[in-house]
């Protein structure tokens, strides 16, 4: 009837003195920088990719469908010769898939959310935004690596970009970049919504129409005048104009000029917005 | 740690509304440098809010807190270099191992990679973790991840730690587990708010108690001076036949004065502080021939104590907090 409850395991709590010693031990070390905290936030992100790395897919297998997809379908209709369309379309494919990938960023922080470790965050003497920026740059190898993955499925397609490799390194940093701007907006949106599925919703409806109401896929001066005014304003265009220059070797600075000022734009409005509702949020 | 005054914890009429419930309704406690000090109320009477407030994740709506001298608003921030919560919802990553968890505090506290490392095993073998540090959390039983969460919370040892319902769902083992850690912790001179629903816990590990109920300290005092306001403990007996409660309820109402038939057909209760008392009570019954099953002499529980301090029981007053809850939502 009586079964000795400590059989085949150690006393749990190893012993008082070593509790005593483990409890009495520091003096509190000086308070962890700005960078030192965001950079430990990126490394649990990298831990949780390491942990379940079924995660990578959506920036592995997804850009590669995408590319397949566009290039065989579409590209003898829009452009004569899939070899053709491939020239155009394929930084604008790493422009969409990347775009596509900053809604996860909001989705896995609302996810956070709804988990204890949150108030512990929130009760730590560090930087304000750390916990955010650090996801976003563990977000930002996400990207990274959904853009390595669609530049080296269009080489083995033929795709040859005349900028280089050089070329494509810029191309892929300036996505990027934009990319960790674009994700406050997402973040903010995790945030505010009631759970991760609305935050998907939310998210892409959004990233939908304004990717697709953009010089990805096709030329704009197709398009009915307003449709093509607003194309040619739209941010997510100048990215694809800049990327396909910087990859095929002439690329226009004021485009650049403009990705980098809506970047910096997006960051000035969304991360102090998105901090405080971090702070302020109790779910 | 002599530099810090004499006042670990400060709230001066605390108030928090979610929406039309007033969920803490000017709570004031005050809490010496280096005790433990408990928090015992049912469900939904503020505890909780109290704590998230104390613990600058909530801004208070009234009044005023201070933690060892500093305002929990408007020093936000030096508050947060001095405390640490453990929370109610285990405050772990559950995604990550052990070891990771313990490792990622480490560095957000400021300790350099090397020392991170050393302080996490240091901290997963003193627990009883060292076999389970490279597990994932969300497989951990709940009374190790309820000793990771409270190692979590001394990676740096704080001056402050608030610890919200640190035993609550743990069986009898991992309970004092935990009572051990947070007594050693309390030698080692850190101030302990504990919240709790167990009379019980907070008589085992708190110098000072404050009772809570709809958001307000209904009675504050040591263990010992609230017990004695409830009135005392209470002897139970179980009876082999329950034929001779007749005469049981007799024999004890002549040593103890009153007597409670329970429900249950073969047993009774009577009010006793004194175990001497009881023990002749007891002695009286088998001397006369009554056969008893067993006997215990507890201490009141909380629905006594809440019986006693406001004329209605704990369950009613979660069940209230529920409704409210409900209607707020």
């Amino acid at each position: 009837m009586s079964t000795p409850a400590t059989t085949g395991q150690p006393s749990a709590v190893a012993d008082a003195a070593a509790v005593q010693k483990a409890i009495s031990a520091t003096a509190r070390p000086e308070r962890a920088s700005a960078a030192s905290a965001a950079l430990t936030y990126g490394w649990r992100g990298m831990l949780k990719v390491k942990h379940v790395p079924e995660q990578l897919l959506d920036v592995t297998i997804t850009p590669v469908m995408f590319v397949l997809m566009f290039t065989y379908i579409f590209g003898g209709a829009i452009a004569g010769s899939t070899g053709a369309y491939l020239d155009y379309i394929l930084p604008g494919i790493l422009v969409m898939s990347v775009l596509f990938t900053t809604v996860y960023s909001g989705v896995a922080l609302n996810t956070d959310l709804t988990k204890g470790v949150v108030d512990r965050f929130r009760t730590l003497p560090i930087w304000k935004p750390a916990p955010l920026v650090g996801a976003l740059l563990g977000d930002s190898v996400r990207y990274l690596v959904a853009g390595i993955v669609i530049v080296a499925v269009g080489m083995i397609l033929g795709y040859r970009p005349d900028g280089g490799l050089g070329g494509v390194l810029l191309a892929l940093l300036l996505v990027v970049l934009f990319a960790f701007a674009l994700s406050w907006v997402f973040q903010t949106i995790g945030l505010l919504m009631r759970s991760p599925n609305a935050v998907m919703n939310a998210g892409f409806m959004g990233i939908f129409p304004l990717t697709f109401l953009s010089n990805v896929f096709v030329e704009p001066d197709t398009l009915p005048a307003a449709l093509e005014w607003f194309v040619n304003v739209n941010p997510i265009s100048i990215l694809a104009d800049a990327s396909r220059g910087l990859m095929a070797g002439d690329v226009d600075m004021s485009d650049i000029g403009i990705v980098f000022g809506v970047a910096v734009a997006l960051t000035v409005i969304f991360m102090p917005l998105t901090t405080h509702l971090y702070r302020t949020r109790s779910v | 740690m002599s530099t810090h005054p004499p006042l670990a914890i400060e709230a001066n009429g605390l108030v928090k509304s979610f929406g039309e419930t007033r969920a803490v309704d000017g709570v004031d406690l005050t809490v010496r440098t280096g005790s433990v000090y408990g928090v015992l109320g049912p469900n939904g009477a503020g505890k909780t809010t109290t704590i998230r407030m104390l613990a600058t994740l909530l801004t208070p709506d009234a009044g005023s807190g201070r933690v060892l001298g500093h305002d929990i608003v408007k020093e936000a921030d030096t508050v947060r270099g001095l405390i640490s919560l453990t929370g109610q919802l285990a405050s772990v990553d559950e995604d990550l191992t052990g070891r990771e968890n313990l490792i990622l505090l480490g560095r957000l506290l400021g300790l350099k990679r090397e020392a991170a490392k050393a302080r996490a095993t240091e901290l997963l073998d003193a627990f009883g973790l060292g076999e389970a540090s490279a597990r994932l959390v969300k497989h951990y039983s709940g009374g190790m991840r309820r000793r990771l969460d409270i190692a979590a919370s001394i990676v740096v040892t704080p001056e402050v730690m608030f610890l919200d319902e640190p035993t609550t769902g743990l069986d009898p083992r991992s309970r004092n587990q935990v009572w051990d850690i947070i007594r050693a912790l309390s030698d080692a001179g850190t101030t302990i708010l504990l919240c709790t629903q167990y009379l019980d816990e907070a008589d085992q590990l708190a110098e000072g108690i404050a009772v809570i109920d709809h958001g307000k300290v209904i009675a504050e005092g040591t263990p010992s001076q609230l017990k004695a306001s409830v009135g005392s403990g209470r002897l139970h007996i179980r009876l082999l036949d329950p034929e001779q409660r007749a005469e049981a309820e007799r024999l004890v109402a002549a040593e103890l004065g009153e007597v409670h038939l329970e429900p249950d057909p073969s047993a009774l209760t009577a009010p006793c502080a004194d175990p001497d008392r009881a023990a002749e009570a007891v002695a009286r019954l088998t001397r006369d021939g009554v056969r008893i099953a067993d006997f215990s002499l507890g201490q009141p529980s909380l629905d006594e104590v809440f019986l006693a301090l406001t004329g209605h029981t704990a369950e009613e007053s979660a069940q209230e907090a529920d409704m409210q809850e409900e209607r707020a939502a």
